[in-house]
């Protein structure tokens, strides 16, 4: 067991793991953010995706250690307070989610995208949104609910 | 009370849709006792559904799973429309095992068509008592107070009362025996295209799951089961698994060794750790192959017919021309997001669950037997789902999870990793179809004979019940066409095996309209004919498919030449009480199929909720052009040899086509629209690829069977 400090959302928690612990545990069960969820645990489907230095990772393939000390984003963490991420907001109008387990990581892998690329190309879009599994078949929004936010200005 | 006495006069209102899953309609006898225990006597609660308090709290309680296809929007919306209430205020609740609405399951494709007369009563029922309540009070004639936006207005009077404010009065009032609904044009809410109401919290990511279930001093669990088909456990050494920190206990339970630590990581690594000593069972020998090679050697001699209309040795020998073709089709698993999980709690005698499940009845019947306990011992409160598809129909993960917070005595959640939920699923079964078919001189089909070849889901969980060997299920989409044949007959050889099968999204419909529209498109071009025109030469005139598929034809501008290295395809089928034309347009590039344009055109008879309904039809592509192009269940050893999304590739973003959906809105009896999207997609992409590149593909999936 080893402390590790971690910096999610704008707070400072301090963790007492194994530090080969994958990060997605450790949010949802030691901080309880439980929005980030555990698809496949081997970093293929996507529904794990946070945000780390403003990259999208796999929490599934992180441990906790290499998370320590680096700025994290979750989806619990996307919205400005009241004010939806434009993201949050593209996905409302397109109306995208289904069942919605994967759509943290979706949105996740998208802002990670905006972050990078404010106005990325349609196919910057399938490319990058082609990481994430979608089982129910929501595909078709997500392209448009990302290239809609992009349009808007989707940086927060 | 007097409106007791008048439910106890007329009974129940009781709706029953005559369906295995069915949904009841009990209005609650109201007993004093239960009033109060429900909130107190003010409260309005004249039935299962509905809940109005004194501080104008409308709560809609519905009875189906949220699995992602909309049912706690399009459900709601039935009854909030004959209330009159106000839309955004209400609050929308998943009912527990709740006896009053009757056995709950959510599957068939049955939520919204058979909630749409007795919801819809439900609604107006209440809305009438809440009118007469306020013209009591007031002393005006009922017939001039109106319920609009959660209000009863006495228009003459200026009058108005909130719903909260009459709950009271309303109570006491008699139930009307017969009240009218309101008419296509007198509508507020059915037919809109609502914004959902999951989506919010969904992307805040605070929607609650299975997985995100949390209660008091819970701990976490996994589960090793036997890796072969009826397997079981000899023996099994713990030490390893109760050093590895953070793991607190490993018990033995009637379906295999469970771990049980302070983090559902070390409960994965504590399962790791164990030394587990598994007698294989009887079926090391089963695998892929010869599960195939026993589908083709069956011999029709030995199957049942299970519809067999005219003469169709005659009309097959009679023929001016004969077509056979066989197709067949893998295994596949139903692969949703969030893998199987549970939790639960026994305190006593009394059981509580928490569970991403479809059918809720039988999780809670299977949760009573697990902790030994009566059925109405336990509380199983279904939480918002990451996907079904037909998966979470089977609660085996139920059992499994009281079992073990038995044998513990802890409160606990097991968590089935993504390669336990992928090994040890109910797959949707492999089939082989033996197709024949006559035609006369001038092209018509005269003789058709569809040979069904399969594992039967029924017969296998109840081998009694069907021994048989006729499981009507397994021939729906096969006895079931529409088309007009004269000499008919679907022939079905039973033909189970030790792995499991389930229902998977529209079920054997999946394969048997494979099957159908792949061979009519044989023959249409055994025959020189259009593949639409052929079908419209054997649908009835005037029926809905045919309706389907002219509708479709002419938004696609069918018939019509695709461009070098593309090809257009198409198919139509009945099922669910819908009906559904598909047309696909591929493009070829040696091996590499990709489908750039789905058309589908849907009639559902009442569509409730638009978006709802192309998000369902946009899902049903998804989940059968997955299947299509790679999805694939591989036998080996008596075992399941795919175990996560890296050896089991499901469909992904670029691979999506645009889906175009059109309807036929009317007043036709409603049908389903969760699972009828599905059965024409494979055989109208399939189709397609013929018309690119003059080569049928008669075995699933693309991957490993289409050359280029």
């Amino acid at each position: 067991m080893s402390k590790f400090d971690l910096h999610v959302n704008g707070q400072r928690h301090t963790v007492d793991l194994d530090p080969e612990t994958p990060l997605v545990w450790v949010l949802r069960e030691n901080l309880d953010l439980r929005g980030t969820k555990f698809g496949c645990g081997i970093s293929e489907c996507g529904s794990c995706t946070i945000m780390m230095d403003g990259q999208a990772i796999r929490s599934c393939v992180t441990t906790v250690a290499e998370a320590a000390e680096k700025k994290i984003v979750t989806v619990e963490g996307l919205a400005d307070g009241e004010k939806l991420h434009p993201l949050q907001e593209a996905w409302e109008e397109e109306q995208v989610p289904q069942c919605g387990y994967c759509q943290p990581g979706q949105l996740m892998t998208a802002a990670a995208l905006l972050e990078q690329k404010p106005r990325p190309t349609e196919a910057e879009i399938v490319a990058e949104m082609s990481d994430v599994l979608c089982r129910c078949g929501t595909y078709g929004r997500i392209r448009k609910a990302v290239d809609v936010a992009a349009r808007k200005g989707g940086k927060r | 009370m007097k409106a007791i006495q008048n439910l106890s006069r007329r009974g129940f209102l009781k709706t029953s849709a005559g369906v295995a899953g069915a949904l009841v309609l009990g209005f609650r006898l109201g007993d004093k006792a239960a009033m109060a225990a429900s909130g107190g006597a003010d409260l309005f609660n004249p039935n299962a559904w509905l809940e109005i308090t004194p501080a104008n709290k409308v709560t809609i309680h519905v009875p189906w799973t949220e699995l992602g296809q909309g049912v706690t929007t399009a459900v709601p919306m039935l009854l909030a429309d004959e209330l009159a209430a106000d839309w955004e205020a209400i609050d929308i609740k998943l009912a527990w095992n709740d006896p009053r609405f009757g056995n709950m399951g959510t599957g068939g494709s049955r939520s919204v068509r058979t909630s749409w007369d007795p919801v819809r009563q439900a609604g107006a029922t209440a809305r009438v008592m809440l009118e007469n309540a306020a013209a009591t009070e007031w002393k005006v004639d009922a017939s001039s107070c109106k319920a609009s936006g959660g209000s009863v207005v006495h228009a003459a009077s200026g009058r108005s009362a909130t719903f909260g404010e009459l709950v009271g009065a309303a109570a006491t009032q008699d139930a009307p025996a017969d009240v009218a609904l309101k008419t296509r044009a007198e509508r507020t809410l059915i037919g809109k295209d609502l914004p959902r109401r999951d989506i919010r919290a969904k992307i805040l990511g605070e929607t609650e799951f299975g997985v995100d279930q949390r209660i008091e001093d819970m701990v976490y669990a996994t589960l090793a089961v036997s890796p072969t088909f009826g397997g079981s456990l000899k023996s099994f050494d713990d030490t390893t698994a109760l050093a590895v920190p953070g793991v607190l206990q490993v018990v033995e339970t009637p379906s295999g060794v469970a771990v049980l630590a302070t983090g559902t990581w070390a409960a994965i690594r504590g399962r790791e750790a164990l030394q587990i000593n598994w007698d294989p069972g009887p079926h090391t020998d089963l695998d892929s192959a010869a599960i195939s090679a026993r589908l083709a050697a069956a011999d029709i001699a030995d199957g049942q017919a299970m519809r067999d209309d005219g003469d169709i040795d005659t009309a097959l020998a009679e023929a001016a021309t004969q077509v056979t073709a066989s197709y067949e089709v893998p295994y596949i698993s139903h692969s949703p997001l969030e893998p199987m999980n549970c939790t639960a709690r026994i305190t006593g005698d009394q059981v509580e669950v928490w569970a991403p499940i479809q059918s809720v009845t039988w999780g809670a019947n299977v949760a009573a037997q697990a902790a030994g306990v009566e059925p109405q011992n336990v509380r199983l409160q279904p939480t918002y789902t990451g996907g079904g598809f037909g998966r979470r129909l089977m609660v085996d993960y139920v059992g499994q999870c009281v079992e073990i917070a038995k044998v513990s005595g802890k409160p606990v959640q097991l968590f089935w990793t993504r390669e336990d939920s992928t090994k040890h699923g109910f797959y949707r079964p492999t089939s082989r179809h033996n197709m024949h078919a006559g035609l006369d001189t001038e092209g018509r089909i005269t003789g058709w004979r569809h040979h069904l070849v399969a594992p039967s889901i029924g017969g296998q969980l109840n081998p009694q019940g069907m021994a048989d060997g006729r499981d009507e299920s397994a021939v729906n989409g096969a006895a079931t066409i529409d088309y007009t044949f004269a000499n008919l007959q679907v022939v079905y050889n039973m033909t189970n095996t030790a792995v499991p099968a389930g229902w998977l999204r529209s079920v054997y419909n999946t394969q048997n309209a494979l099957a159908n529209e792949c061979f009519l498109d044989e023959i249409a071009q055994a025959a020189g004919q259009d593949p639409v025109a052929l079908r419209l030469r054997h649908l009835p005139a005037d029926g809905r498919l045919a309706r389907t598929l002219r509708v479709a034809a002419k938004k696609w501008g069918w018939p019509a030449k695709a461009p070098a290295g593309r090809g257009y395809g198409v198919a139509c089928h009945a099922s669910f009480a819908s009906y559904v034309t598909t047309m696909a347009e591929v493009e070829v590039e040696g091996r590499q199929v990709r489908v750039v344009r789905i058309l589908t055109c849907v009639d559902c008879g009442p569509v409730v909720h638009p978006d709802g309904l192309r998000a369902q039809m946009e899902g049903a592509v998804c989940l059968a052009l997955s299947a299509l192009l790679r999805e694939e269940i591989t036998i080996a050893g008596g075992q399941v040899v795919e175990s996560n999304f890296d050896d089991y590739p499901l469909l992904r973003l670029d691979e999506m086509p645009p889906v175009e959906v059109l309807t036929i809105d009317g007043e036709d009896p409603i049908g389903g629209i969760g699972e009828p999207g599905y059965p024409p997609v494979g055989p109208a992409v399939l189709n397609a690829l013929f018309d690119a590149t003059g080569q049928r593909v008669r075995k699933l999936p693309l991957a490993g069977n289409f050359e280029g």
